[in-house]
């Protein structure tokens, strides 16, 4: 033991207490293993989940995701700190190995490490750990001096994560410090005893240490010695067994939770994988009603969560008092899980999660526009979990009356609105419309090659069937031989699958599947980015489907199309990026593109735009349900707009349209503010017969030539 | 307690749009949906959440046709542990009175502690559950918002003048009028009326419930529905043709003129 020996006479101090700290390795490894096993306890009950697929694919998402921390820099304070935690960590590894087993094999090295590398890694650890306890100091100052409103807890979710979070940072600044420590008085004593002394980096953590120790006694630099290895070793193993309690279980799980995350953007789940569709009457229930029914991996999604709060301070649900933070649906069910399967004892009785963990208003109050999804680090999953959840309420019953009568008009109309089904293509008729040649109403008997999907919205609603003159006028100008569905098509399901009612999806989605291959189309084109991502991603054994940003922005850079100027100089414009077309479907750059080609057309771009645009709202089913919240989204958005210094919205989806238009009013900002479809503003701008030109041209050409 | 639910599937208002037909002895049914008339509705609700506190069994009962059985499989989809189509031919063209009356021998061939009714049907009058009440010598309150459980008794409510309610005992067994808004009725998908698909829904017939047949349908009818019409276009009305914005700076207009507005 310590003190035995006199300190100049053994070649390392450790060797003494060797024993004691075997005891502590044994103990701290066997404690870490029994609490880890005891958390993939659910994961072994819960729901399967295919995701072991595409191995290089998910082997890059953990290059680009895990060690790129290729969304940190999205917070640029946070993310930097962040980024430099996690190298130090990654840099520290083999250090913080070596250190633990020099305890009891004084000799060891790590492996690659023992030539000319040795000592290059120990000052570039040198300099880590410094970085590392500094990154902590700073991170204390910031959680308890600046105190970033989204780490605050409202009180309905209990207590302030800050005391935990600063003891957190406090044991890792201990590590640290235990560390430099020890380097700092192996130093010392080596020079000391006239040994061969290590080289400490300079002005790093350990550096300093030395010169405040160097000219201790011997035997009080065997102490420091002997007590930094133990304050390391406990403080190593008490972080180990104390993460798998909190938030810093992401250290531990996050390589897993990226690796596993989900590949395909604008999808859903399946109601249960590996259950084809024509056996769901088969299943007993459906969506997530108790925990076991989450699936494994979004289990690990709940265990892998770091609670920095970047997923609320995105959600514009969240923005606008409505009952839901992402961030606290991971919260919760992580502490109900911990509590439902606890370290000590069998895993007690489950309960139903809505009505004991979540409240009804919360999971209906998602419009699902992925900010939250975007936004996370660590590739948490929301959006198919709010849908679970909303199925398993569906399969009860559960249904806010607000949305029960649109859903039933849906199942015998085809519409939420309850309209006749004759009347879905009345639009088209108008002589503003048959300007540009008459629409055909596409019975298989057609030589249309292109489907315009409409949709809902665009056929009943009188505002938004704007936007289908505006679509048909362009789509003729273009020269696309083209059609509607008409009384045939049904709504397209997007939102009755996102809100849960996944049966009458399917019937919607098979009505549509027949009636779109009798018309006999090789691709199909919309305006609702609602319909489009259905098409795309919700159904099977469709034709190719387009936005029609995308068509106009081909048109346009092949010279097919011309615009005329904007005549309004006062005008400024900003476009606002619908959630699926944009975070879903990643389609930024083709409206933009449109709109910039317009002659004399001046755009600014809102702050939030893009992969971080603003939801207006929420599309389909949304416009039905009346959420508990302080303010509208679109009011909030249209505010986001005025600030940017624009005066026109323009936007490619007419539920972003609705809910804006409505904002406009709402804020009282008729006169000063308006919105656009982006087919509207084409529309208007758009030179006829360019089409015709070129093709008269073509003809010519071949001619001749 | 085994309660009685009498439903009806009614053309949906919210998702029709209602048109006489030529002869203008009825409204265009080509194109129509329909669905359970909607205070029924409730009353079923009220009856699965009876059912749940105090035990029993809660059967739906409709008279109709084939095409009526839809609601039936919506009812049971709900909760209902029974639905019972009744249906014959000597039954089509009754009044209010002849349905009470062949509700009536319907009851009287269970054993049923409670009947609800809904307030009213879409296209009905509001008849039906005070004369079953009637012809079945039970008690009847009507325009029920709350219903309580006691021994042998009901508590119930009713809404009177400036949103009040009135609290009434009642004994059982006892006829009440569902009125809507008394609870949330559960939502019934495809799924749920896919998993009662195979569950027989008995029919049975004048003879099967015993019901003289001298006094339902047509012939026996007192009450007979002679005309609809439109009412006519009154000078005083002023129809407005303009767009949704003009109409509505109109409409504020006109209301604002006429001391609507202060």
């Amino acid at each position: 033991m310590v003190g035995i020996y006199p300190p100049s006479q053994v070649t390392d101090w450790l060797v003494p207490s060797r024993s004691l700290f075997l005891t502590i390795h044994v103990l701290g490894v066997a404690c870490f293993l029994y609490i880890v096993a005891k958390r993939l306890v659910p994961l072994t009950r819960a729901e399967r989940d295919p995701r072991f697929d595409r191995p290089l694919i998910r082997l890059g998402r953990v290059l680009k995701f895990w060690l790129g921390q290729w969304k940190h820099p999205r917070y640029k304070f946070a993310g930097t700190i962040h980024i430099l935690v996690f190298a130090g960590f990654i840099l520290l590894a083999a250090r913080a190995f070596t250190v633990l087993i020099v305890g009891v094999s004084e000799n060891f090295v790590m492996p690659g490490l023992s030539g000319r590398a040795g000592p290059i890694y120990d000052i570039v650890t040198d300099y880590a750990a410094t970085i590392v306890f500094l990154c902590m100091v700073v991170a204390a100052i910031r959680r308890l001096v600046f105190k970033p409103a989204r780490y605050a807890v409202p009180a309905k979710y209990g207590k302030s994560h800050t005391p935990d979070a600063v003891f957190l940072l406090g044991l890792i600044a201990i590590l640290m410090v235990a560390d430099s420590l020890f380097a700092a008085s192996n130093a010392a004593g080596h020079a000391q005893r006239g040994q061969p002394v290590e080289t400490l980096a300079t002005l790093s953590l350990p550096w300093m240490l030395k010169i405040v120790i160097g000219s201790m006694p011997l035997a009080t630099l065997w102490g420091l010695n002997v007590g930094a290895y133990l304050v390391h070793e406990v403080t190593f193993y008490f972080l180990l067994c104390y993460r798998p309690f909190g938030i810093q279980f992401h250290v531990e799980t996050s390589l897993f939770s990226v690796y596993f995350s989900k590949l395909e953007r604008g999808t859903l789940k399946p109601v249960r994988w590996g259950v084809r569709d024509e056996h769901l009457d088969q299943v007993k229930s459906f969506g997530v009603k108790t925990f076991e029914e989450f699936t494994w991996k979004h289990m690990l999604d709940f265990y892998s969560c770091a609670d920095c709060g970047r997923c609320a301070d995105n959600c514009p649900a969240n923005a606008v008092g409505r009952p839901l933070s992402p961030r606290f649906i991971t919260i919760k069910a992580r502490d109900y899980a911990f509590q439902h399967y606890p370290v000590f004892g069998k895993a007690n009785n489950g309960k139903p999660l809505v009505g004991n963990v979540y409240s009804e208003d919360e999971i209906w109050s998602c419009t699902t526009c992925g900010a939250c999804e975007e936004e996370c680090p660590l590739l948490v999953e929301y959006i198919d979990k709010i849908v679970d959840l909303r199925r398993g309420m569906i399969d009860d019953g559960n249904v806010p009356q607000s949305l029960q009568k649109p859903l039933k008009a849906l199942e015998s109309r085809g519409n939420p609105y309850g309209k006749m089904e004759k009347k879905r293509g009345d639009w088209a008729k108008s002589p503003e419309v048959q300007q540009s040649g008459k629409v055909k109403v596409l019975d298989g008997n057609n030589d249309a090659d292109t489907l315009y999907f409409v949709d809902s919205i665009t056929s009943y609603d009188d505002r938004m069937q704007s936007i289908g003159r505006a679509t048909a006028r362009i789509l003729g100008s273009l020269g696309k031989n083209f059609g509607i569905l008409g009384a045939s098509e049904k709504d397209s399901g997007h939102e009755v699958r996102r809100f849960g009612e996944e049966m009458l999806f399917m019937a919607l989605r098979n009505h549509n599947t027949e009636a779109i291959k009798a018309s006999g189309v090789q691709r199909i084109v919309t305006a609702d980015p609602h319909a489009y991502n259905a098409l795309k991603h919700d159904y099977k054994d469709v034709p190719p489907v387009e936005h029609i940003s995308e068509v106009l922005a081909r048109e346009v850079r092949a010279g097919n199309v011309r615009f005329n100027r904007v005549e309004d100089e006062a005008r400024v414009y900003a476009y606002h990026d619908p959630c699926y077309l944009g975070r879903h479907n990643q389609v930024y750059d083709d409206p933009r593109d449109v709109l910039d080609t317009i002659p004399g057309l001046k755009r600014v771009e809102m702050k939030r735009s893009r992969d971080r645009s603003f939801c207006c709202g929420g599309g389909g089913l949304m416009l039905f349900y009346e959420p508990k919240e302080e303010q509208r989204m679109g009011v909030v958005r249209v505010r986001m707009a005025a600030e940017a210094g624009a005066n026109v919205i323009v936007t490619a989806c007419p539920f972003c349209m609705v809910n804006i238009e409505d904002a406009i009013k709402v804020a009282g900002m008729e006169g000063k503010m308006s919105v656009m479809d982006l087919t509207e503003v084409v529309d208007q701008h758009m030179v006829r017969g360019v089409c015709d030109e070129k093709r008269e041209e073509l003809e010519t050409a071949t001619v001749g030539g | 307690m085994e309660i009685l639910v009498c439903a009806r599937r009614v053309p949906d208002t919210s998702e029709n749009e209602i048109e006489l037909n030529a002869a203008g002895n009825d409204i265009e049914r080509d194109e129509l949906v329909y669905s359970v008339n909607e205070p029924d509705n409730y009353a079923v609700e009220e009856a699965l959440q009876i059912r749940d506190r105090v035990g029993g069994n809660v059967t739906v009962v409709t008279i109709g046709g084939e095409d009526d059985e839809e609601i039936l499989r919506r009812e049971l989809a709900m909760g209902a542990n029974h639905a019972v189509l009744v249906s014959d031919d000597a039954f089509s063209g009754s009044d209010g009175r002849g349905i009470a009356t062949i509700l009536r021998d319907f009851v009287r061939k269970g054993h049923y502690g409670l009947i609800l009714t809904g307030v009213q049907a879409d296209d009905g009058a509001a008849q039906v559950g005070g004369m079953l009440a009637a012809m079945l010598d039970y008690p009847f309150a009507s325009l029920v918002n709350s219903i309580a459980v006691e021994d042998g008794k009901l508590k119930v409510s009713r809404e009177i003048e400036g949103g009040n309610r009135e609290i009434n005992e009642i004994d059982l067994p006892c006829v009440l009028s569902i009125q809507t808004g008394i609870n949330e009725p559960r939502y019934v998908g495809m799924r749920g009326i896919r998993q009662v698909a195979s569950v027989p829904i008995p029919t049975l017939g004048a003879a099967a419930l015993g019901v003289n047949q001298s006094a339902v349908g047509e012939a026996a009818a007192k009450v007979r529905r002679v005309d609809y019409f439109v009412p006519a276009l009154s000078k005083e009305a002023e129809m407005l043709h303009g767009s949704r914005e003009e109409n509505a700076s109109k409409v504020l207009e006109l209301v604002a003129a006429k001391g609507g507005l202060k």
